[in-house]
């Protein structure tokens, strides 16, 4: 992992100074009202990167705001600017897909606290005109929602036709329905939770453990020292990326097959090949994400607790509320599992809410919200069109 | 969405005999629950000609997959432990169609139904049919027929009761029945009425409207 040392990451090069460089749009908003944080910090002139498919209808109700997960971005469709790879949700969203571009106006923003654009601790505080880090405000799912808020609004959009997501995307969708129910039709929260759970904090805390226990990290100032806690970062995301497959999904691609060698080598070189796709996985993943991004948007999640504001007891914080409700777990997803979404349905009946709830076949594990589930994308696609006929949208033409 | 072939009438859709005289009891523009709603061909039609809020529950995932496909609300569950998660009073109508019969603690499943709703719908195979009768008494078996195609040791059905039955329990629940009708075996819907003894000789299905 030397040669990551030596060289600035693409999302530094990316920022490198000069003028936004990376394709997609940037807006800098809060800039006469500050950004108000639920940690009563006041944030203004905040920067959002973002991307949009489609075209605006004529009466503005036909934009669904995508949220995107934990290492996500806002590169939904086309090709990640830095690795090159496929947008995250290409087979979601794009012409004729679920998601469909051809009729819904699509947005996506880089969250709060992210490394693509959006304000964050790898930015410049324009108080001290040094990077943030540590010093960057500690931030909520509720704060990415307010300042998508402060996006939507700038976009023109009064209510957004739907909110979607999956993982923490999925905290975000429940959020806007939560706080802005007057301005979501529908909402798709998918493979979630209402409140992060103890073990998800635990995977979190190791994460960040690792992060901060590389020397690299300078107690979180490496920028202004010229260097980046790369090792730590990766080691986080190999953990992280462990829990979002399944023992299953994880026996079929790798099995205990070792990595080009025919027997092991009686060292710790990566002999199975699934210790080299971690590590390719820690590798690559440093090269587009930032550390102190991964310690503030991994607080975000576990700082989230829908029902906290309402004595611990969810379903008041969803009572009458007038969104229509889909949400979706797989059954192999055991970092989100079906129990804790079917939880997010409990408390919607209680309210007495307008929800469908669909637990979907899949051995594929948490990611399966990104991979082609052939009845994920069915249910998901029919929802939405049975909304649209709701909401007076045009069918899709059959 | 699955629906049965229009027979050319006036009526724009048309569904099952005993799913319609269901949907008869139902005043337009009120907010239903269909418990245990299969495929959703019930929901589907009240949402349509109706314009009912309609909402659904359905244990199996093929249901669900349908039913949320095709645009209607439906929650993934199970109506015997599902509908004490609803508040009192939320809908006006809870319906649960040929389904009493499966459930574990069918009184137990009533009285959710009454406290969530209004009122209550409930259609049940009548075990008491004549038909049945006759099969017990010169079979000496249980009785299999295209309505109830399951032996005795593979049958979800394992409360049955007979229209004189289900009127009873409604009388020691304190619930006034207030439409009753069965169907005989050409599919005619009569009224129950007071003459118990007789629909529960000739009615092979029968739907009842209930209220607290």
């Amino acid at each position: 992992m030397s040669a990551h040392e030596a060289n600035a990451s693409g999302a530094e090069k990316a920022y490198a100074n000069g003028p936004w460089t990376l394709p997609g749009h940037r807006v800098c908003l809060a800039r006469e009202t500050p950004l108000r944080l639920d940690s009563g910090v006041k944030l203004h002139d905040v920067h959002i990167a973002y991307d949009t498919w489609g075209t605006l209808n004529g009466d503005k109700s036909n934009a669904i705001l995508v949220c995107h997960a934990l290492t996500g971005d806002h590169y939904v469709v086309d090709p990640h600017p830095i690795t090159g790879k496929p947008g995250w949700w290409n087979n979601v969203v794009g012409p004729g897909r679920v998601i469909d571009t051809d009729r819904y106006f699509v947005i996506c923003s880089n969250i709060l606290g992210g490394c693509m654009g959006t304000t964050g601790p790898q930015d410049v505080n324009p108080d001290t005109q040094k990077p943030w880090g540590l010093d960057f405000p500690v931030i909520t799912i509720g704060d990415m929602v307010r300042a998508q808020k402060l996006l939507i609004e700038h976009l023109g959009i009064e209510t957004l036709f739907a909110v979607a997501g999956g993982s923490m995307g999925g905290m975000q969708v429940l959020e806007w329905a939560y706080q802005f129910p007057e301005s979501v039709f529908a909402a798709i929260p998918i493979a979630t939770a209402a409140r992060h759970s103890a073990q998800n904090i635990a995977f979190n805390e190791v994460g960040r453990q690792a992060i901060m226990s590389d020397p690299d990290w300078c107690g979180g100032d490496y920028h202004s020292h010229g260097k980046h806690p790369h090792r730590g970062l990766a080691v986080a995301r190999m953990a992280a990326h462990i829990t979002y497959l399944s023992e299953t999904a994880l026996t079929r691609k790798f099995g205990r097959s070792l990595q080009d060698r025919d027997a092991v080598t009686y060292g710790f070189d990566a002999d199975f090949q699934v210790e080299s796709y971690l590590r390719h996985q820690g590798s690559t993943f440093v090269d587009r994400f930032d550390a102190n991004s991964y310690l503030y948007i991994t607080r975000a999640m576990d700082y989230f607790d829908l029902g906290q504001h309402h004595d611990g007891q969810l379903a008041r914080a969803f009572k009458d509320t007038p969104v229509r409700f889909l949400v979706m777990s797989f059954t192999s997803d055991w970092l989100y599992p079906t129990r804790e979404n079917r939880e997010i349905v409990h408390a919607l009946n209680a309210g007495a809410a307008n929800v469908s709830f669909v637990e979907i076949e899949s051995d594929k594990g948490h990611d399966a919200f990104l991979l082609d589930e052939p009845e994920f994308h069915k249910v998901f696609e029919g929802f939405l069109e049975g909304c649209a006929e709701h909401r007076g949208l045009q069918r899709k033409p059959s | 969405m699955m629906m049965m072939a229009a027979d050319g009438e006036a009526n724009p859709k048309s569904i099952r005999i005993d799913l319609q005289l269901i949907a008869d009891m139902i005043e337009p523009g009120t907010r239903v629950l269909d418990a245990g709603c299969g495929n959703g061909m019930l929901l589907d039609y009240l949402w349509r000609e109706k314009q009912v809020d309609a909402r659904g529950i359905e244990i199996s995932t093929q249901g669900v997959q349908a039913c949320v496909s095709a645009g209607l609300s439906v929650v993934q569950g199970n109506v015997e432990t599902d509908l004490k998660d609803y508040p009192d009073d939320a809908f006006d109508y809870v319906i649960l169609s040929q389904t009493l019969q499966a459930m574990h603690e069918p009184r137990e499943v009533l009285a959710q139904m009454m406290r969530i709703g209004k009122r209550a719908i409930v259609s049940l195979p009548n075990f008491a049919y004549w038909r049945l009768r006759l099969y017990i008494m010169f079979k000496g078996r249980m009785p299999v027929s295209d309505k109830l195609p399951y032996e005795w040791y593979n049958t979800p059905n394992i409360h049955f009761c007979t229209i004189s039955d289900f009127v009873a329990l409604a009388k020691e629940m304190n619930l006034s029945i207030e439409k009753s009708l069965f169907l005989d075996e050409e599919g005619t819907s009569k009224t129950i009425g007071k003459s118990i003894l007789a629909a529960n000789w000739l009615g092979e299905q029968a739907v009842f409207l209930l209220r607290k």
